[in-house]
């Protein structure tokens, strides 16, 4: 006990030094990931983004990262032994994580916090996501165009906004161009069990989808498109280039690299403060992987289109007219959606099935 | 409502091969326990058999050099337990624990450099003449190999422990180990056979999830299929038939409750995305309700040390 109240004031000791004077030589960054950093999806491009901070600071700079850390009180444990190892800047990379953040920047008021996709922020806790619903919309695009069957899976993980928004934006888009398409919706619970997400994405190919968007953060359902033949995917947060051209015929790739130098930089010079970033493709946080051949040039174009006109802010991709699920008025002809309502967006489009679980 | 969208025959098919890798754990751990030793390092066991198989396919090309490879990288690591648990006498459940986490870690260490890698295909195994039986051809009779080798590994287990003398002396060790060794049996050696026996089969197990049905290889990717082994050998009450039934039902219920999502059923995900583990529990407690038979079930001397100077 007297160890860990002795840390926990050099830590702020050390801190409030570096406060005072403004400007601090070496920050240690510290991150929480939900996943391995082999899992070739989500926690592959948070590490990422920490191996690209270390190469920018270079001595400047000590990252720390623990992985798999499940979410719920055992997050909070892995947060406080960071901190008292003495972390200036601890980000926690998955929604799960939202509670024990807080609760942990709470213990430590000179410890920097950055939560991943969340929505509660306090003096020491920023927010940050990337506008991933944006890549949805291309996915839908081409998903519509391409699909025979007009049957499209969608392996999804946790019923939270940022997959509830995915599921519609992708909709939205793929009903535009294929009136006859339709979702259906396999809930996996998980962010990361192979098996799983591989048994989801033949339950679907067996039902005859042949498209698979997924938001889970494995590989897996792209091997079990691969074997099934005839069957599309998307990568999901990573590029996964590995299956294309295919299964694989383009990706929503995120790029935590910028931010995250960013962010390590303002701890540096003293400016840090709590900020809400929600960036999409057109900063760069979102970026669209490689559109491969197994889409036919004129589908391809168009993607391209409209991934030009959603980064140059022309075209946002929840644009009315847009009803809800139940056929009630979400948004009136020409109205875009605004980020307070797509943050805690908990209700599906018109056209989709099902409930969303609770 | 629409059942119709889902194919039955596909879907025993699925269930079939999404069991396997647990059917092969559990009735690995079946032997060990029968013999006396509650070994709860399946899941390191699985994970690093998964890997091992991975990176000797990947090397070979050859799927079956990998399966063998799975068995014995399993075997190996069981041994350490064994030779922790048999000879220097430690806790059964803190080093089984231990092997879990080795495993895990150790895995992931060998598996640095083989993210993204495509193993080489395993083909099916089309039996003749009955995988041209129209629908039952298609879902049981046209697997990969493994999945014969797991059904056949079954009805072996249960004639090997039923009707072999040398399965009577294993039953006799797990049941009084110093009766056993009163006789004049060798209560070491006896088990550390069938830890052995039950870390190659965690190791298959494990290699049919990263060559078959993932196939690839992720870090952490049994995520606790081990652990259901482990509930699947109390869950049949040490009887390899009803390890088989225990298999498939989990198996079964995680497959089903997916096709029914994909259909667009109208029962609460929660319920289906829980219903795996909701019904063993409930088959769980249902058997040991019976308190006289379940005790009288479970090997007498399970997780029990065993010292000839005692």
């Amino acid at each position: 006990m007297k160890k860990r109240t002795f840390l926990a004031t050099a830590a702020a000791l050390a801190l409030s030094a570096g406060t005072g004077f403004a400007q601090q030589d070496s920050v240690k960054a510290g991150f929480i990931y939900v996943g391995p950093v082999g899992d070739g999806g989500w926690t592959y491009e948070h590490n990422k983004g920490r191996l690209a901070v270390e190469e920018h600071f270079g001595d400047k700079v000590e990252t720390v990262f623990q992985e798999s850390v499940p979410e719920g009180p055992d997050a909070e444990r892995a947060m406080t032994q960071m901190a008292l190892q003495g972390a200036d800047i601890i980000f926690t990379t998955s929604f799960g994580y939202m509670d024990p953040t807080i609760n942990v920047a709470g213990k430590f008021p000179d410890v920097k916090f950055e939560h991943a996709t969340g929505y509660k922020r306090a003096d020491n806790v920023s927010t940050y996501s990337a506008r991933f619903y944006e890549g949805r919309a291309i996915q839908g695009h081409i998903a519509g165009k391409i699909t025979e069957s007009n049957k499209i899976g969608y392996i999804a993980s946790f019923p939270i906004p940022e997959v509830i928004r995915g599921i519609n934006s992708a909709y939205l888009h793929a009903k535009k161009v294929n009136p006859d398409v339709e979702f259906s919706i396999v809930w996996a619970y998980t962010w990361f069990d192979p098996a799983k997400e591989a048994d989801a994405a033949k339950a679907l190919i067996d039902q005859g989808a042949d498209v698979i968007l997924q938001h889970t953060d494995s590989t897996a359902p792209q091997a079990a498109a691969a074997e099934a033949g005839n069957v599309y995917t998307f990568g999901q947060a990573s590029d996964m280039s590995e299956f294309a051209p295919m299964p694989r015929v383009s990706s929503i790739i995120d790029d935590w690299a910028p931010y995250y130098i960013d962010r390590v930089q303002a701890v540096m010079d003293g400016t840090w403060e709590s900020t809400d970033t929600w960036d999409g493709i057109g900063p760069g946080m979102v970026a669209i992987g490689e559109i491969s051949d197994a889409v036919p040039e004129d589908v391809k174009a168009e993607a391209l289109a409209m991934k030009d006109a959603i980064a140059s802010g022309e075209y946002m991709p929840f644009t009315g007219p847009i009803n809800k699920q139940d056929g009630s008025v979400w948004l009136a002809e020409g109205e875009t959606a605004d980020d307070g309502t797509l943050a805690g967006m908990d209700f599906y489009v018109e056209g989709l099935t099902g409930d969303i679980p609770n | 409502m629409d059942l119709s969208s889902i194919n039955p025959v596909l879907l025993v098919a699925s269930l079939m091969i999404a069991s396997t890798p647990i059917l092969l754990a559990a009735i690995g751990e079946l032997v060990a326990e029968k013999s006396g030793v509650l070994n709860l390092g399946v899941e390191g066991m699985m994970i690093v058999g998964a890997i091992s198989g991975f990176i000797v396919a990947v090397a070979t090309g050859s799927p079956a050099m990998g399966f063998a490879a799975a068995a014995g990288a399993g075997a190996a690591l069981s041994m350490i337990f064994a030779i922790l648990v048999l000879v220097f006498l430690s806790n059964q459940v803190a080093t089984g624990l231990g092997l879990t986490l080795f495993g895990l870690g150790v895995s992931s260490l060998m598996g640095q450099g083989y993210v993204g890698i495509r193993p080489p295909a395993s083909p099916r195994l089309e039996i003749p003449v009955l995988s041209d039986i129209p629908y039952v051809g298609q879902a049981v009779f046209s697997h990969h190999p493994v999945v014969y080798i797991s059904l056949l590994l079954v009805f072996l287990v249960w004639l090997y422990l039923r009707r072999s003398r040398s399965g009577l002396i294993l039953r006799a060790v797990g049941e009084s180990h110093e009766a056993a060794h009163a006789l004049g049996y060798h209560v070491r050696l006896t088990r550390f056979a069938a830890i052995m026996f039950g870390g190659a089969c965690a190791g298959l197990g494990g290699a049919f999830l990263s060559l078959v049905i993932v196939p690839q290889w992720t870090d952490g990717m049994t995520a606790g299929r081990g652990w259901i082994a482990l509930a699947i050998v109390v869950f049949a009450s040490w009887k390899p038939v009803r390890v088989l039934l225990g298999a498939y039902l989990f198996g079964g219920v995680t497959v089903l409750q997916l096709n029914l999502q994909a259909a667009g059923i109208a029962i609460p995900v929660e319920l289906l995305s829980m219903s795996p583990y909701l019904i063993t529990i409930l088959v769980l407690v249902i058997i040991s309700s019976d308190r006289g038979r379940a005790s009288a079930v479970a090997p007498a001397s399970l997780g029990r040390n065993f010292h000839a100077s005692r």
